[in-house]
């Protein structure tokens, strides 16, 4: 019956704990490429919303004992409600002007937990219970990748990108910006919280620092090196980036180095990602789609 | 008391601006968020640490080296990071951007360990009583030597050609290339300009708080962005006076009993800006093409 005794037959420790890492960074990835890659609003703030997720979970654990999944969605909740809060007045501004918001948003929220004595400052929380399992990643994983691709082919989705591709077009055709964007903002934030919730059930450790604009950008990085708005390419461009740096251990202390590097280079001969403008259904069916270039090619501009 | 703290906030705004300035020109002219330029920073002041206490060299020649070091480097950076990635989307050469200041940062932590390093010690410091306010030395030459290198700019920009060339391919690059402008000479020439005044930033804060690290480039790099977004990105004049209003704010936030929430006061300033200037104080509003 318990999938996890089975996980460690076959695993050892570290693997499964690379493996579960790697499922809550797919869940913050797949709700940045939502904001991000469909709706092609320029997001630096994601680590924000992955701590705020994280030390509302943690804090109701520790001080409330509630049970887990009702302190998760708590944190996803939160989460929400702050993109939410964020969103309505930022979502106003276009393309790198939200974007450079959300960097200020992010580094306020580091340096406001860094302070309060809830979040035990600069000390951090310790003793958070450990609650993630892999099974509940990989079901989580595989509940959001599903929820993804349809909420991608719904009529909301289709305005989304019709918002990314042409906002002025969009609107004249009905969509309502405003709502569509805080609509996918909140959901994207949700599942970031979520996601921190369960990094903060695993690590079992909680320190503003750990959620600086740099994880922002590996996000960031992982939406964008897979390929902007394509599921598949998220999936991969997260599993590549996550298990790089455990891959590049060979290289020890040149392993950040090599890291940068091969961004760099990753960008010069792929700049629109690994998978960028393909489609899993599309490559399925063998249809011949000639136009699929301009769909990731537009992102976020 | 005021005018005291003031005067240290326009010190410390000073050096913003000389950082902000890098960020503002080259997002002018080819839309980029160059975040490798806050390690450029680094960089020129671990260079000016390098030339006091190797090469036991005077300020003036050590902030000379330094600019001269970074201004290849920032142009280097720019062949290999971003110019294979001119013509693609907006998102690749911003993530090779963090690649490169990724790469920097590991590189510096490497040579120079994780640790901060003091800046030698280099000019005898004093302090000069003007009427109630005090002012010490270094302030002196922070203020003198970033008016001068901004006056400097001021006039290329103006009155020098390829100052001009600059102006016309921020307008519009793609007419500027038409009309005969070498615009990847321009490009070149901006992230030339750009590094060498983030060097001499780095050089004057290093000396100013006796402190150079590995990672010093990061929150200053983003500072200095919100500097230059508070002023109206793209605008000159704009991250000159983003910079001074930033240090400005900064000071006497802590003074006014802040201290602890030191490093949010740029980022709030920046949101509650942009909320009501959508473009900044001096920036031109974004037209919507239909």
């Amino acid at each position: 019956m318990n999938m996890d005794s089975i996980f460690s037959m076959f695993l050892n420790d570290y693997y499964i704990q690379v493996l579960i890492m790697l499922g809550i960074y797919l869940i913050g990835a797949l709700g940045l490429n939502l904001i991000s890659g469909v709706t092609g609003q320029l997001s630096f703030g994601h680590a924000a919303f992955l701590s705020i997720g994280a030390y509302t979970s943690a804090i109701l654990s520790l001080r409330l004992h509630l049970p887990f999944p009702m302190v998760l969605l708590a944190g996803g909740f939160m989460a929400a409600l702050w993109g939410v809060l964020l969103g309505y007045p930022t979502l106003r501004l276009t393309g790198d002007y939200l974007g450079i918001a959300t960097l200020g948003f992010g580094e306020i929220v580091r340096v406001v937990f860094l302070n309060l004595s809830i979040t035990g400052g600069a000390l951090g929380l310790s003793g958070i219970p450990r609650y993630t399992t892999l099974t509940l990643v990989i079901v989580l994983v595989v509940l959001t990748v599903w929820a993804m691709y349809r909420l991608e082919n719904s009529r909301f989705g289709r305005a989304l990108v019709a918002i990314r591709e042409d906002e002025i077009a969009a609107e004249a055709m009905g969509v309502n910006i405003t709502t569509s964007k805080i609509t996918a903002f909140a959901i994207g934030t949700f599942l970031a919280g979520i996601s921190g919730g369960l990094y903060a059930h695993l690590i079992q450790y909680l320190n503003p620092q750990d959620f600086g604009f740099q994880k922002s950008f590996d996000f960031l990085t992982f939406v964008v090196l897979g390929g902007l708005g394509s599921i598949p390419g998220v999936i991969l461009g997260t599993t590549v980036l996550t298990l790089a740096p455990e891959f590049l251990r060979f290289v020890a202390e040149y392993r950040m180095m090599v890291y940068g590097a091969l961004m760099v280079i990753m960008m010069i001969f792929r700049p629109r990602g690994l998978l960028g403008g393909v489609k899993l259904t599309r490559l399925l069916s063998r249809r011949k789609v000639q136009n699929t270039g301009t769909s990731a090619a537009g992102g976020a501009n | 008391m005021l005018t005291q703290q003031l005067l240290n906030g326009i010190t410390l705004g000073a050096t913003y601006a000389l950082i902000a300035l890098g960020y503002t020109m080259v997002y002018g002219i080819i839309q980029l968020i160059n975040f490798a330029h806050g390690e450029i920073y680094m960089v020129g002041a671990f260079i000016g640490v390098l030339m006091v206490s190797v090469f036991h060299q005077g300020l003036l020649i050590s902030l000379c080296a330094a600019m001269a070091f970074c201004m290849i480097m920032g142009v280097a950076i720019e062949r290999v990071a971003y110019r294979p990635l001119r013509r693609s989307t907006r998102l690749a050469p911003l993530i090779s951007a963090i690649g490169v200041s990724i790469f920097l940062q590991t590189l510096m932590t490497k040579i120079e360990g994780p640790q901060a390093v003091a800046f030698p010690h280099v000019i005898n410091d004093s302090l000069y009583h003007m009427g109630a306010i005090e002012i010490s030395k270094i302030q002196l030459i922070i203020l003198v030597v970033s008016s001068l290198l901004m006056l400097g700019l001021h006039f290329i920009v103006k009155y020098v050609k390829i100052g001009k060339a600059m102006r016309a391919a921020s307008e519009d690059y793609d007419t500027a290339a038409l009309m005969g402008i070498n615009v990847n000479r321009v490009i070149s020439f901006t992230f030339a300009i750009g590094s060498a005044l983030a060097a001499a930033g780095g050089v004057l804060v290093g000396m100013y708080f006796n402190s150079v690290a590995p990672l010093m480039g990061v929150l200053a790099g983003l500072k200095a962005f919100c500097a230059a977004v508070l002023g109206g990105i793209g605008s000159i004049p704009g991250a000159m006076l983003g910079g001074l209003f930033l240090g400005v704010a900064e000071t006497l936030g802590v003074a006014g009993g802040f201290d602890l929430y030191k490093d949010a006061i740029a980022f709030t300033m920046l949101i509650v800006v942009l909320l009501f200037r959508p473009t900044g104080l001096l920036g031109r509003p974004i037209q919507r093409k239909v």
